[in-house]
């Protein structure tokens, strides 16, 4: 495949891991957080944690939007196909998200809610155009990556004076995120979680631009390197915050030039500024309440956001006591020191946000790593499957 | 007295009614006139309940009957290199060759739902009775009914394959031992990327053909290059596609897998479609593939008797049976790195960043 075998290249790979082996200093210790779940996800599928030194130790960040979507959003979403009869699209992945009461937006939809997977803002936008008659809600999650389209789509509903379309907005903010981890005690004050630099992300940064991670630099004294969600992108990325921390630099550094500008895509940006405006704090799954970490419909588009509409309050549930999600969220603990991990928390049954999608840290280690350090319960002796 | 007459079937622009399915001189018409001549053979033509079918020789000489039965219900009906006909005689073929047997018969049983084009449903029965010819395993009993309209999506299909397999031969999941070589009979994730291309959310353009086919001649050829007993292990990766497959095998037998990412063939347009779409070619369905587990000594003899079949000429090594407790199916990607490949959890969802 032209423009992707050329990131996935294996001699290069043992080449930039040859490199980076070569440059960690001994006794030094190297501990990157990856914000995104794309990076989680390259991470764990090329098997990237195998080509790195023992002293760089990669950390999974926050950055899987369904992973920190909150239980109460969901909710929110399969009240609206259960009980008011709306038509709720969304994403692949935000489909099986544990909510309350047992129920998922895929275990509610075979409970009768008319509750569809689309691949694109765009598509629902068609749902509605189709369906006159009906409600059709578009439950948008994501970081700045799929807050542009949805602005599009609330634009292009305004043009076609789409009467029966709106938006469950659960846009959530990257550098927010970040800053609440870097405040955080565990970081701050007891030093428990090691970060000594960041692997910023790739499709956020194409359209908010590097300059907004300028002030972690600065402010925090942490590198950050932007990089693509190819596996030597991730490498070389590696390599490159190994050598500001031997050279004790902490600056923003732009691996994925290829896509990824100071300034970003000034469009896209402004459309969401017209449609969008800050929420003064927003609950993320894992991480709590984090404060102008969200973006709510402005008043001027006030009946495409389903929340007015439909005059939606929300409330917030806790998730179960024994998950680790948040600690794992923040770095303070790998999937496997979860006691619900891999045992009663697995890809089928998710208990917490992290088992759902498999860019999140416990489902990524669950589907593709745990050969390195859980024994597995060996299954009685199995039945003959059907094919 | 007028001579009998009956209209005949409206297959240019009639529909399924509910006509069809209440077994009277409509549901008799419908048997005789689209499924008895497109199907024809002598133990169809008997016209009884059943079929009365002959006991095959390797019966007699102590082998033993193989019965397998698979519902098809492909959504979009009609797709790139084959259609639910077709299919319904390929998958269950299928499944009776992967246990080393010789397909005989074949039942098909259909569900049809009202309003349902007749001449859609002619072309599918047509291209089921040239599936079924070709791969010379005749529908010999069937059944029809008629659902209401929203009860049923088209039409679904579900058929039965009997099949008789040689005394002393034992080919089965649970029969995979360390060491063993696994072979793979041609790229994956052909057929699911063809009917994804079709379904109408996501229309995409590709050149991309289903792979289904039906296998049994593929099977015989493989098995009569080495001695009895070398091939361990059959299996058509269809749902949950080559990594499914390979995780059943080893819960079955008890033991683990190591796989070589770059020796698994994947055609470059399902490649980029899968990286287009989210999706693991691994776990992308085919529906003329099959995987098989050999003894070491003769996995080069097997290999070598599938490359020269048409439907294996692109058949590859990728990779071996270990001993492992925990039944990883691990594999060392291209990359460099080494990963689990584990089973398909639900359906496969598209990421979203």
């Amino acid at each position: 495949m032209k423009f992707v075998d050329e990131f996935r290249d294996g001699a290069l790979a043992r080449g930039l891991a040859a490199r980076i082996a070569a440059e960690v200093q001994p006794g030094r210790r190297y501990a990157f957080m990856e914000f995104c779940g794309g990076h989680t996800h390259a991470i764990s599928r090329y098997g990237i944690a195998e080509l790195l030194p023992p002293q760089v130790r990669m950390i999974h960040g926050p950055g899987c939007p369904v992973c920190v979507l909150p239980i109460g959003r969901i909710d929110l979403a399969i009240g609206l196909a259960l009980e008011r009869g709306a038509i709720v699209c969304t994403y692949g992945d935000t489909m099986r998200v544990p909510a309350s009461g047992n129920l998922s937006l895929l275990k509610a939809k075979a409970r009768g809610g008319d509750i569809r997977m689309v691949y694109s803002a765009a598509d629902a936008l068609k749902i509605a155009a189709a369906h006159p008659g009906r409600e059709v809600v578009f439950l948008a999650i994501g970081f700045e990556t799929t807050t542009p389209p949805t602005a599009l789509a609330i634009l292009a509903a305004e043009r076609q004076g789409l009467a029966n379309f709106s938006v469950l907005c659960c846009h959530v903010l990257t550098p927010s995120a970040i800053t609440h981890i870097l405040e955080s005690a565990e970081v701050r004050e007891y030093g428990t979680v090691p970060i000594d630099g960041f692997v910023g992300p790739a499709h956020v940064s194409i359209v908010i631009g590097s300059a907004p991670y300028e002030h972690f630099a600065d402010e925090y004294a942490k590198p950050v390197v932007i990089a693509g969600f190819e596996p030597l992108d991730v490498m070389q990325a590696v390599l490159m915050l190994v050598r500001q921390v031997n050279e004790g630099r902490a600056e923003v550094e732009n691996q994925f030039t290829r896509a990824v500008t100071r300034e970003g895509n000034l469009a896209a940006q402004r459309m969401v500024a017209q449609v969008f405006g800050l929420r003064s704090s927003f609950e993320w799954r894992g991480l709590g309440e984090v404060p102008y970490s969200a973006l709510a419909i402005r008043p001027a588009y006030a009946r495409f956001d389903a929340e007015q509409r439909f005059g939606l309050a929300y409330r917030p549930v806790p998730d179960h006591k024994n998950c680790e999600c948040g600690a794992i969220l923040r770095g303070v603990k790998r999937p496997a020191d979860c006691k619900l991990f891999g045992t009663v928390c697995t890809p089928e049954t998710p208990m917490g946000s992290c088992m759902v999608s498999s860019e999140g840290a416990c489902a990524a280690h669950y589907s593709y790593g745990r050969f390195r350090d859980i024994p597995v319960r060996v299954e009685p002796a199995a039945e003959p499957v059907q094919p | 007295m007028k001579k009998d007459y009956q209209r005949p079937l409206d297959l240019r622009s009639g529909r399924i009614d509910l006509n069809h399915g209440a077994g009277g001189r409509a549901a008799c018409q419908l048997v005789d006139e689209l499924f008895g001549r497109a199907f024809d053979n002598e133990f169809l033509g008997q016209g009884n309940d059943g079929a009365l079918l002959p006991a095959p020789p390797e019966l007699l000489e102590g082998g033993r009957l193989v019965m397998s039965c698979d519902g098809h219900v492909v959504s979009p009906i009609f797709f790139p290199g084959g259609d639910l006909g077709s299919l319904a005689v390929h998958g269950t073929v299928n499944d009776v060759a992967m246990l080393g047997a010789r397909p005989l018969y074949l039942s098909a049983s259909f569900i049809l739902e009202e309003g349902y084009p007749l001449a859609d449903l002619k072309r599918l029965v047509d291209s089921m009775a040239a599936a079924s010819r070709a791969a010379g395993v005749p529908v010999v009993t069937g059944d029809t009914k008629v659902v209401e309209q929203g009860k049923g999506d088209g039409v679904f299909i579900a058929t039965t394959g009997v099949g008789v397999v040689p005394r002393g031969r034992v080919i089965g999941g649970a029969m995979a031992r360390p060491g063993d070589a696994v072979l793979v009979s041609g790229s994956i994730g052909d057929h699911g990327v063809a009917v994804l291309s079709r379904r109408e959310s996501l229309e995409f353009e590709t050149a991309i053909q289903s792979d289904s086919a039906a296998l049994h001649g593929l099977v015989g050829a493989m098995l009569a290059a080495v001695p009895e007993g070398s091939v361990h292990v059959l299996r058509d990766p269809t749902r949950g596609g080559l990594a499914t497959t390979l995780n059943e095998i080893a819960r079955q037998s008890g033991i683990g897998m190591h796989l070589e990412e770059a020796a698994i063939p994947v055609k470059p347009q399902v490649d980029a479609a899968c990286e287009l779409l989210g999706l693991d070619p691994l776990y992308v369905a085919n529906e003329g593939k099959l995987v098989a587990v050999v003894a070491p000594g003769h996995a080069d003899a097997v290999l070598a008797a599938m490359r020269a079949h048409p439907l294996g000429a692109e058949a590859a090594r990728i990779g071996s049976v270990v001993a492992d407790d925990h039944r990883f199916v691990q594999m060392a990607t291209r990359f460099g790195g080494r990963r689990v490949v584990d089973w398909l959890t639900g359906e496969q969802l598209p990421r979203i960043c």
